[in-house]
């Protein structure tokens, strides 16, 4: 067919103990927004690494307008027309805006030129940016930009988007799918990978959805709802969270007027915040990536200690006090990255257990640490929280991020704590182990648990929150009622599109 | 003490002479780590290039050779650094420990016949009228080639990183190597060139040693050369010029505590021996204390591709 851009057939990797792509088929016709679908391990990014070169299929072809396609490296891909934005930026920080695009470029044009070109193209197309600027200083928002615009100087004929929207506010998405739907005018084709089901039913033409590794099923989202997507994903359905109804009780936690300095050269310091949570209630605090969530989490959990004055838990001022006396005194948290900060590695579960749990849960004996409690309290967690693993003497490195994931945060809640900070506590999780997080993390505000959700997905936080924030720039925006706030408000709580305009659709 | 006994003609010249060696290994080493990878075996590879140098150069009487012999040989023992920690992924602070040793230890074999010996050495160039321009042609005009040959390196070096594209690809890998391979860089191909060109670099400083600054063969004769170099480059910030001017630095506090020491200053000899070593630490923690100067991301991180 004249109009298929790029056909996928049969296409199968297989790596040690997995199938990532099980003779997967599609076709992307020209000018169309083709959304692939999946849960996380489902073989979206090999299906894509495929397609850019980064890996061979082992079986299976792709032919590329009409003619047969078997890139070896990205740049073959380059120079047919295929660029991508990558999902975990491929970007430097220590390099200027300018150099990163020309590191993405095949034949990259002089330094002037380049620069000159990188003004033009983000004009035309709403994304302004400065060529000249470090990339370590922009917003996630704007190092969106530096990708994207990275791929519309090589006018490529497929733009591959790999979940594009996981940093921007509401308003900047809008902004995207402008600027998406005017490539799309212009014939370019867009494989959009994502797994927010309401963007795909907004700007895609046709979804295929992927199921550990194999393709389960084709639909045109518009004509599906966003639970069919779901269920197809999952293949079984789900119950969503459920809040039990509760009344407030005192105040747990109060943070008032809390300031920091940024903690390192790239990172965002606190200014001013002040909130309260109480007994029975889930706080959500939303924004944008890198708007001071991490510093935050840190100031609460204690790893910094914060001016005196600024934190109580239960009246009692704990702003000296390190992570230890917090946890003693019921305050746990559980921190963004998984491998490294919320568990140690190459340790394993049992261990990792002990490292935050060895208190609360009477773990010691004369100074020395009772195993058999441990591997207890461990076993517990995994049994209550469906943790999939092959023991609780498996090193925390060996499991998936969704089940290290239902570990860390469940060894947390598992702790009975008085208030729980938690961060991103369904990263990179599928939708059924989602939901279960999220009820825990309901189930424990009932039982009169003061809880702190800090996300990035604001589906989310509209789920589990009574009362939502926005992080911007380290300052906290007033708190208000989720039952008064509709995605619109939420976004400009969030600081709005920040300087982005509309791309000029109607040149 | 007798501090008019200290010709400063002389002085500036000698400096020049003692700060070749670390420069050349200082800037190799700092190309090494600009792509990312942290060889602590400078000191290693310096003596195997100042061993190999001096027995080729004995033995065909032509000290050209001997330095191409020191470039090849200590390339050749850091690509043994480099497959061991770009292949097969072992850590790379032991590892280039471990080649310190064994540099050590293999230098020390091969140049068990050759003690004692006389190398031929390099000769003084003539810059024509540049040399004879009073004191000033002394002090910069009268030296070796090798001399300006790690000067040009600097430069070169310089603008190889700041305007060639294959400069720019190497600072990125040196940055954020999961990105570039991302992009489709050959991550381990660019580090193992980046290896070599270090340690042809350190061989080359280690020659110059053994054929032009003692020039003899004695065991150990780095005596620590390699990790001034090291130490160098972080005093630089990766920078190229900035290692020269560390070079320099130290090449002179060297220099001029020979020069205090033959003046009979009333300091104890093994004071003014340290004092380079001291100086250098000194610096390191003024520097340090700065917080953030400019090291590359991924240094030292090992790099596994994860498709």
């Amino acid at each position: 067919m004249v109009d298929t851009l790029l056909s996928i057939s049969g296409l199968t990797k297989a790596y040690p103990g997995v199938v990532a792509n099980d003779a997967v088929s599609f076709d992307i016709a020209k000018g169309e927004i083709h959304a692939l679908l999946g849960e996380n391990g489902a073989g979206k990014s090999t299906l894509v690494k495929m397609i850019f070169g980064l890996v061979a299929p082992d079986k299976g072809s792709m032919t590329w307008d009409g003619a047969a396609f078997a890139p070896t490296k990205p740049s073959d891909a380059r120079r047919a027309g295929v660029a991508m934005v990558f999902q975990h930026f491929s970007l430097f920080d220590a390099l200027n805006v300018a150099e990163n695009v020309a590191l993405g470029m095949e034949d990259p044009p002089k330094p002037r030129d380049l620069a000159r070109q990188i003004r033009e193209v983000s004009e035309t197309y709403g994304l302004p940016l400065d060529p000249f600027r470090t990339v370590g200083t922009l917003s996630a928002g704007e190092r969106q930009r530096v990708e994207i615009i990275r791929c519309l100087l090589q006018e490529p004929r497929l733009l591959i988007m790999d979940e594009p929207t996981s940093v921007l506010t509401p308003q900047e998405v809008e902004i995207l799918f402008e600027t998406l739907r005017k490539l799309k005018s212009e014939g370019t084709s867009i494989l959009y990978i994502s797994h927010k089901l309401e963007e795909i039913r907004a700007l895609c033409d046709e979804a295929t959805i992927l199921r550990r590794g194999q393709k389960v099923a084709t639909c045109v989202p518009r004509e599906t709802t966003a639970r069919e997507m779901a269920e197809m994903m999952v293949g079984a359905s789900f119950a969503t969270p459920e809040a039990k109804p509760h009344v407030p009780g005192e105040v747990l936690l109060k943070v008032q007027d809390l300031s920091m300095p940024a903690p390192g050269a790239f990172g965002t310091p606190l200014r001013s915040i002040s909130f309260e949570v109480r007994a029975g209630e889930v706080l959500g605090l939303g924004g944008v990536a890198g708007n001071g969530q991490d510093e935050l989490l840190i100031a609460l959990a204690g790893e910094r200690p914060a001016p005196a004055g600024s934190l109580f838990l239960k009246g009692q001022d704990i702003s000296a006090a390190g992570p230890v006396a917090r946890r003693d005194a019921g305050l746990l948290s559980g921190p963004e990255e998984r491998l490294g900060h919320a568990a140690a590695p190459d340790m394993s579960l049992v261990e990792n257990g002990v490292l935050t749990a060895v208190r609360r849960q009477e773990m010691l004996r004369n100074g020395f640490i009772s195993w058999g409690r441990a591997r207890g309290f461990a076993e517990a967690v995994i049994e209550r929280f469906d943790v999939r693993t092959p023991g609780p003497q498996t090193a925390a490195r060996a499991l998936s991020g969704g089940n290290l994931q239902k570990f860390v945060v469940g060894r947390e809640i598992s702790q009975d704590p008085d208030v729980l900070i938690i961060n991103q506590p369904t990263w990179g999780v599928d939708a059924a182990a989602a939901a279960f997080i999220r009820q825990s993390l309901l189930d424990l505000a009932s039982k009169g648990g003061a809880v702190v959700v800090i996300s990035q997905d604001l589906d989310e936080l509209m789920e589990v929150s009574d009362r939502f924030g926005a992080l911007n720039e380290g300052r906290l925006s007033p708190i208000r009622p989720v039952s008064e706030l509709d995605i619109e408000k939420i976004g400009l709580m969030m600081g709005g599109a920040h300087d982005m305009e509309v791309a000029h659709v109607a040149e | 003490m007798d501090l008019s006994s200290i010709n400063p003609v002389l002085l500036v010249a000698s400096i020049m002479v003692s700060a070749t060696p670390i420069l050349l290994a200082a800037i190799g080493e700092m190309v090494v780590e600009k792509s990312g990878v942290l060889n602590l075996g400078v000191e290693g590879m310096m003596i195997t290039g100042a061993v190999v140098g001096f027995a080729i150069a004995v033995n065909t009487g032509a000290p050209g050779w001997g330095f191409l012999a020191a470039a090849c040989a200590s390339a050749a023992l850091s690509l043994s650094f480099g497959v061991l920690t770009q292949f097969l992924l072992s850590n790379q602070v032991a590892t280039g420990l471990g080649l310190t040793l064994v540099g050590l230890g293999l230098s020390s074999l091969i140049g068990k016949p050759y003690e004692g010996m006389k190398s031929p050495t390099l000769p003084k160039l003539d810059l024509g009228p540049l040399s004879d321009i009073p004191v000033l042609g002394r002090m910069l005009f009268s030296h070796d080639i090798m001399v300006y040959f790690a000067l040009a390196l600097v430069a070169g070096v310089w603008a190889f990183l700041k305007f060639t594209r294959a400069g720019l690809i190497l600072r990125a890998t040196g940055e954020s190597h999961d990105s570039a391979h991302a992009l489709g860089y050959k991550v381990v191909r660019i580090r193992l060139a980046a290896i070599a060109f270090g340690g042809a670099c350190a061989g080359l400083g280690g020659a110059y040693l053994s054929l032009v600054r003692v020039p003899q063969w004695t065991e150990g004769m780095t005596a620590g050369a390699g990790w001034i170099a090291l130490a160098i480059v972080v005093f630089a910030s990766w920078r190229p010029w900035r290692v020269a001017v560390g070079a320099y630095l130290f090449g002179g506090v060297t220099v001029l505590q020979l020069n205090l020491q033959a003046a009979g200053a009333n300091v104890p000899v093994a004071l003014l021996s340290a004092s380079p070593y001291i100086i250098t630490i000194l610096v390191l923690v003024v520097i340090s204390a700065r917080g953030h100067h400019g090291a590359p991301a991924s240094l030292g991180r090992p790099f596994h591709a994860t498709t």
